[in-house]
């Protein structure tokens, strides 16, 4: 299978890359790691007039501090992110997450800013970054701009950013000393989550301070559990108390019913699964 | 487009469409038929090679992004007509039937090992998740990457190490991801 014909350009830094997709139009498309979006233009599901490939952008790849934050350049890739000693450090949550990605060669090539603007509902890194109130960084042409994760991911495959704008950066509360899991379920080998269920949690002594869980593939876009969030706070960290937290986990949720799962099925995973985030990491 | 790309240690200019993918730059414009096409949608790996030391799925790449990048494929292995020392223990160990995922199961084998250079049956299949293989059912491809990663280990004899080294050295770029605060 072979891509329709395009254009090609590949900018060197962000300011030219705005410049080339204003120029471009909105039949453009941005071109980050390519994991997602070279099946598209093979299977000829998509077929822009433009790709702009941001894979000599410099400035977009790496992980840096930046005071409270973590900044994740949208061009790191997955394979980046996962052995980031600032990631495992300060948000093993997205480290977890990232593990769980598609499959090595994948994981080499995909980006983590190339996933969350891509928006799949399915895809593992959308839940994490919502659970951990990350704020995306957006480039235009008018400046810059920033955007909190629960109002950038607006409906399947489509976030808050314009057809002219640019993800750059993902900045990331540090959770510091915060423990984390990634539990996902699938039904062979890099098969996408058919439910998943970020958690990550603050433990002092033997209870629970504080709890982040996020929910995927339960929407059109990630989402946050917040019932289950609360009955964890000051509960014991033991199997029995997060077991009765986690049964809020599909409160509020309305997902779809497809070919690998009925809705009542996927709350019964969101439950069942949001049980075991939340023990493995306790325990972890 | 005008690329200009090193292949197996062979510096090649070609021109390329942009929608030309890597796999087909390779077996088509550079006749190294020896990386296959398989699914051709992103999941089998028989396609592997690596790009810039990393293990890559060539389907899922376009020729122009390997631009000014050095590829390594199947065809790079082996040394003076000796086998690679993963090649060998594929031979050795009965790891292929029909051979049709192979080249892409050992590029990601090695791949595997320049990170883990001793890993158990766990990591093995972990580190071959993006491999299909519709023969085997893995079980002797696991044995041969454990077969190979004991005889590429150092102190495995002078021929053995003098490949192994010349392939480990093709992943000396690999250092952790900058955390720097530039």
């Amino acid at each position: 299978m072979i891509p329709a014909a395009f254009d090609y350009t590949a900018p060197s830094t962000v300011e030219e890359a705005v410049g080339a997709l204003a120029e471009a139009g909105e039949d453009a498309k941005v071109l980050g790691g390519g994991q997602s979006l070279l099946p598209v233009l093979r299977m000829r599901l998509a077929a822009p007039t433009t790709l702009i490939d941001l894979g000599k952008v410099a400035e977009l790849r790496g992980v840096r501090e930046d005071g409270g934050a973590l900044v994740i350049g949208a061009m790191t890739t997955h394979y980046d992110v996962q052995r980031d000693p600032l990631v495992q450090q300060h948000a093993a949550l997205l480290a977890r997450a990232t593990d769980t990605v598609a499959d090595p060669q994948v994981r080499h090539r995909g980006t983590f800013g190339g996933s969350i603007a891509h928006a799949d509902p399915a895809g593992d890194l959308l839940a994490p970054a919502l659970a951990m109130d990350t704020e995306m960084v957006i480039a235009g042409q008018g400046g810059r701009r920033t955007v909190a994760a629960a109002d950038f991911f607006v409906d399947y495959f489509t976030t808050a950013l314009e057809p002219d704008e640019l993800l750059v950066e993902v900045r990331v509360p540090k959770h510091t000393g915060w423990h984390a899991h990634y539990e996902k379920f699938n039904r062979v080998a890099q098969a996408w989550s058919i439910v998943a269920v970020a958690a990550t949690v603050r433990v002092e002594g033997t209870s629970i301070a504080e709890a982040r869980v996020g929910l995927t593939n339960m929407a059109a876009t990630p989402v946050r559990a917040h019932a289950v969030e609360n009955a964890l706070v000051g509960a014991p960290a033991t199997p029995e108390a997060i077991r009765a937290a986690a049964a809020h986990a599909a409160e509020g949720t309305s997902p779809t019913s497809d070919g690998n799962a009925d809705a009542d099925y996927r709350q019964h995973l969101a439950r069942t699964l949001t049980g075991r985030a939340v023990t493995a990491a306790v325990s972890g | 487009m005008r690329i200009s790309v090193t292949v197996d240690g062979t510096k090649y200019d070609d021109d390329v469409e942009p929608r030309t993918l890597l796999v087909h730059y390779l077996r088509e414009q550079l006749g190294k038929t020896g990386t296959v096409v398989g699914c051709d949608t992103s999941n089998c790996g028989a396609c592997t090679v690596h790009l810039d030391g990393h293990s890559v799925k060539s389907c899922s790449v376009l020729a122009v992004q390997a631009d000014g990048c050095e590829v390594n494929t199947i065809e790079g292995l082996e040394r003076d007509g000796q086998l690679h020392p993963m090649q060998q223990a594929f031979h050795d160990n009965h790891a292929l039937q029909c051979g049709f995922c192979t080249p892409g199961m050992i590029m990601q084998s090695l791949d595997l090992l320049a990170d883990n250079p001793n890993p158990n049956e766990h990591e093995v299949r972990e580190g071959l998740e993006g491999n299909l293989c519709r023969c085997t059912g893995y079980q002797n491809i696991v044995r041969a990457v454990q077969d190979a990663a004991g005889k590429m280990s150092p102190g495995a004899g002078p021929e053995v190490e003098r490949v192994a080294n010349e392939v480990a050295g093709r992943h000396s770029a690999r250092t952790p991801v900058s955390s720097g605060g530039e």
